[in-house]
Formats: structure tokens, C-alpha cells, sequence
């Protein structure tokens, strides 16, 4: 059982606050970390993996500290997100140097290739690999000592949709090992289809905590803002409001167009079309005012 | 404390083509030099400690130890590649004493072996020319491989400053201003190496005990505050 331990941690650069006291302890399993572009996942991450000193708090492992301990590495496997690793070697050349660093031979190197499936490659250049094979070696070189904690920072970033999959299963796999797998991204979906737990970050602060049920419903549960035209936009504001779903309407003269804010999001999508047809009123622009992620973490800040 | 996975890849990155041609381009201008001299002026001491001392000695050593120096860890650093070394559990100072190693190697290599050539080609080796200027670039490799290897750890800009640094004050104050030969790794190598040419061909401003101290300590110094830079290196975010 390996637990990481995130007490009360704090950094900041000169003024700036990137990471504002946060704890939470992550387990075996895979934990997604959410949070939109910085937030300070990466930071997070840095300090998760030794790689940044925390202003305040401490981030341990299974008691140990994490900053200005490399023995600590024998136990972490570790995916950066970013992209430059020793591009002139070959990828076996990279995972048997990464294996020899952790006093392990090509054998533990070949083992680790082949759990990625890049043995086929593995005589190229990795100058020549594509955005996905790269994300592949250096989850070989992650794994090539067999860690309890795999860390990844943003690891589905520029990959296609069959690679992601691929490491997805990887790291399902991964979890259902016993590992204790944590991986950052900045896309909703992403992280529901995979990890067990999740924590959001927002602007640095920890937003919520739980399984994925409860966030999307936290998700989704909150008001949402729709722009909607059509052929008699009065009476069809009349008949939305009538519904429990719509909690406010407001006739938008200058966009020539409604803003409706709707409490249920289920229950609105589905009665919108209803009473248009009924009514026999033309929807000619159905469009949401507020999708873009950050609303929606900001929502969550708040509730 | 040293690593030989940690040489290898440093040797590799080095010696990658493009800076492999960098780094022989100044040891072949250096040799063009002393074959056309000797051929124009023939063989003379007076020349030949010119050549050596004005160009390898002043130019050529401090440049090349820049650009090994620099480029042993500065590259790394840069581009992030480093965290391959530091998410393993490899003393920092292991890390840095293999990279500073292998810095001084290839410094020695591209900058004394042809020193030597290129003394025995001006005046084939008269009065010990040849071999004290070799003497002195050996000495200075390590000084510069080390002090250059500090620098690559704790500036984004190393090649820049090492440059100004070989060219400016070793290269220009060095030889202009006596104050400054003092702090200059150029004159304690040829305190080292006025002890083995004959004559006053060779002349340092510095004593060789005092030279050799300021040798020592530098390199040493440089070498320790490396691997505690590295100890508490920031790994700087995307965001």
C-alpha cells in the first residue's frame, strides 16, 4: 500500500500563488487531477515528485519526505509532460539507460517495452517517434523499476484517440495492480472514463473531492446559460418558464435572441424541443453561453 | 561517484554531430595556423610560444571548456531532459562529479592534444614549448571544465556568459590589465607551465603555489556548488 500524503502544501512564485494550501492524500488506484490549464496541476505535480520545494506544508510517502530525498525514486515512476528525452538515442538505448540508473539491466528495460507495447520501434531513433510512441517510452522509463506510485502530468495531451485508449487501459491496469496511479488533465471526459477518485484544482485551490458521480452531478447540477433564437422567441419564453427547469428568462433586444438560465440541465434539454413543437415555434439557435470549462470549475470553486 | 550511464549519455550528447564540429573547428584552425607559420617563418621558439600562448592558450582552451562545460549539463537543464537523471536514485553529486569528468575528457582532448601537435609542428618542441603550453591547457581544462559546468547549473544563458567570461577577461583583460591576470585560470596554467619551458618564453604574473591553490580551490569549489544546486534544482512548470 503506498499513500501519498499532501499536508496543508502551499508554493508561490514571488507574488503569485499557484498552489494554495492544499491536502489531500492519494491512494492505490487511479486518481485523476482536474483542474483547467493553470490551475496548478503542474506544480502540484512538481512538488508530488520531488521537483519543487512546497513554500509550506509537506508532501510525503508513506512517511518519507519527497523534496531532497533521491532514495525516495526507487518507489516513484514519473511521466513529465514535457516532451524532450535525449531525442538522439534509440527508445531501447533510453529505457536500458533509465533501467541501468535504477541499478537494473536491459532485461527490466525489455520487460518495460514490452508492457508498452513499443517493441517494434524500438531500434529508432527517438528523434523520429510520433507525439503517442514518445508517450509510450517515457511511460517504459517510468515503469522500468516497477514503482507503487506512478505520477503523469497531462500524459493524453496531442495523442490519438487509439493511443489514448491504449494508455488508458495501461493505467487501468496499472491501478488494478495495486499501484497508486495519479495523472493531471485538463479535460472532464478524460478523467471520468478512468480514474477511481478525482481532485479538482482551481486557481490553485483544492475544489472538490470525491468519486466521479458526485462531481459530475456537481458538474452538471448547476445553472446553465442558453442563447436560443427563434420564430416567436416571447411566446416560447412564456411556455419555458412555465417549467420548474427554467429559472430565468431574459428577451435579449439587442442579439435579437433569449437568455434562458436553466436549474435542471436534463430536464431543460429535453422539454426545449418539446414546447417548440408544440407550440409550433422554430428553434433556429440553440447554443450554451457558459460551456467553457472554466465557468464550470468556477462553479464548482463556489459551491 | 561516478556513473557510467550518466558518462554515456553526457558523451553522447556532447559529441553529438553538431557540436562535435564546433568543438574541432577552433583544434583545425589552431593546426592550419602552425603548418602555415612554420611554413612562412620556419621553426622558432619566440613564434611558437606566440602562436600557443596567444591563441590555443588565451582563445581556444577557454572556448572549448565553454562549450564542454556548458554543454554536459546546461542542454539538459534546459530543455527538461534532466528529470531522467534526478527522478532516479543517484546522488546529485555523483551526477555532477561523472558530467564535470567527462567535461574535463573532452576539453583535454580537443584542446591540449592539439596544443601539442601544434607546438611540435611550429618548432617541434624547442625549449619545451610544445609541452609546457600542453601542460598548461591540461591544467586549465579541468579549472575551466569545472567553473563552466557551475555556470551551465545555474544560468539559462551559460554559453553566453562562459563566452564573454573566455573571451572578454581571460582572452582581453587577461593579457591588458594586471589586476586581472590574477583572477585568471589562463595565468595559473602558465605559472604551471613557465616551470617547464626554458627560458622566458613562458611568463605567468602568478606564483605557482599561488596558482596552483587557486587551481585547486576553484575547481573544487565549482564543482561542490554544482552538486548543491543540483540537490535543490527547480524543475520549472508549464505554467
Amino acid at each position: 500500500m503506498t499513500t501519498l500524503s499532501i499536508d496543508h502544501v502551499s508554493r508561490w512564485f514571488g507574488n503569485v500563488v499557484a498552489v494554495n494550501d492544499i491536502t489531500m492524500t492519494i491512494g492505490p488506484g487511479v486518481t485523476g487531477l482536474l483542474g483547467p490549464n493553470g490551475a496548478g496541476k503542474s506544480t502540484l505535480i512538481n512538488m508530488m515528485g520531488g521537483f519543487l520545494a512546497p513554500s509550506t506544508g509537506t508532501v510525503t510517502l508513506d512517511g518519507q519526505p519527497v523534496w531532497r530525498n533521491e532514495d525516495i525514486y526507487r518507489h516513484i515512476g514519473i511521466v513529465p509532460e514535457r516532451e524532450a528525452m535525449y531525442d538522439f538515442l534509440t527508445g531501447k538505448e533510453f529505457v536500458v539507460a533509465n533501467a541501468e540508473l535504477h541499478g537494473l539491466g536491459a532485461k527490466a528495460a525489455q520487460r518495460a517495452l514490452a508492457t508498452v507495447e513499443m517493441e517494434y520501434a524500438q531500434d529508432r531513433k527517438i528523434a523520429t517517434y510520433s507525439k503517442g510512441m514518445r508517450q509510450r517510452v517515457k511511460m517504459a522509463s517510468a515503469l522500468v523499476h516497477d514503482p507503487s506510485l506512478l505520477l503523469l502530468d497531462e500524459p493524453f495531451n496531442g495523442m490519438d484517440p487509439r493511443q489514448r485508449m491504449q494508455l488508458m487501459d495501461l493505467l487501468r491496469r496499472m491501478g488494478d495492480e495495486g499501484r497508486t496511479v495519479l495523472f493531471s488533465s485538463h479535460i472532464l471526459e478524460e478523467v471520468e472514463q478512468l480514474a477511481w477518485h478525482i481532485e479538482v484544482i482551481v486557481a490553485g485551490r483544492h475544489a472538490a473531492s470525491g468519486d466521479f458521480r458526485r462531481i459530475r452531478r456537481l458538474m452538471t447540477d448547476r445553472p446553465h446559460r442558453y442563447l436560443v433564437r427563434s420564430s416567436d422567441d416571447r411566446a416560447l419564453a412564456a411556455a419555458l418558464i412555465a417549467d420548474p427547469s427554467t429559472s430565468g428568462i431574459e428577451v435579449d433586444h439587442a442579439e435579437g435572441a433569449l437568455r434562458v438560465q436553466a436549474v435542471d440541465f436534463a430536464r431543460f434539454t429535453a422539454l426545449l424541443p418539446k414546447v417548440a413543437r408544440d407550440h409550433g415555434i422554430r428553434l433556429l439557435t440553440v447554443s450554451p453561453s457558459d460551456e467553457s470549462l472554466e465557468s464550470v470549475f468556477s462553479y464548482l470553486v463556489a459551491a | 561517484m561516478y556513473d557510467p550511464t550518466v558518462a554515456r549519455l553526457t558523451y553522447r550528447a556532447l559529441l553529438g554531430r553538431r557540436r562535435a564540429l564546433i568543438l574541432g573547428a577552433l583544434p583545425l584552425l589552431l593546426l592550419v595556423i602552425a603548418v602555415a607559420v612554420r611554413a612562412l617563418t620556419g621553426a622558432d621558439d619566440q613564434t611558437a610560444a606566440d602562436v600557443l600562448g596567444g591563441f590555443a592558450l588565451a582563445t581556444m582552451v577557454p572556448i572549448i571548456g565553454v562549450i564542454a562545460g556548458t554543454g554536459a549539463i546546461g542542454p539538459e537543464i534546459d530543455d527538461g531532459s534532466v528529470v531522467y537523471l534526478l527522478s532516479k536514485p543517484v546522488k546529485r553529486p555523483t551526477i555532477i562529479f561523472t558530467k564535470l569528468t567527462v567535461a574535463i575528457a573532452v576539453t583535454m582532448v580537443f584542446s591540449a592534444l592539439p596544443t601539442l601537435l601544434a607546438g611540435l609542428i611550429l618548432n617541434g618542441n624547442g625549449q619545451q614549448v610544445a609541452v609546457a603550453y600542453t601542460v598548461a591547457a591540461l591544467v586549465a581544462s579541468i579549472a575551466y571544465a569545472a567553473l563552466f559546468l557551475l555556470l551551465g547549473t545555474v544560468s539559462r544563458h551559460a554559453v553566453v556568459f562562459g563566452l564573454v567570461y573566455a573571451l572578454v577577461w581571460e582572452a582581453l583583460f587577461g593579457t591588458l590589465v594586471p589586476g586581472a591576470r590574477t583572477l585568471s585560470v589562463q595565468q595559473w596554467s602558465l605559472a604551471v607551465a613557465q616551470d617547464i619551458a626554458g627560458g622566458d618564453l613562458v611568463t605567468s604574473d602568478v606564483g605557482l603555489t599561488t596558482a596552483t591553490v587557486l587551481l585547486v580551490l576553484v575547481t573544487v569549489l565549482a564543482t561542490w556548488y554544482a552538486g548543491q544546486k543540483l540537490r535543490t534544482l527547480t524543475l520549472a512548470g508549464e505554467e
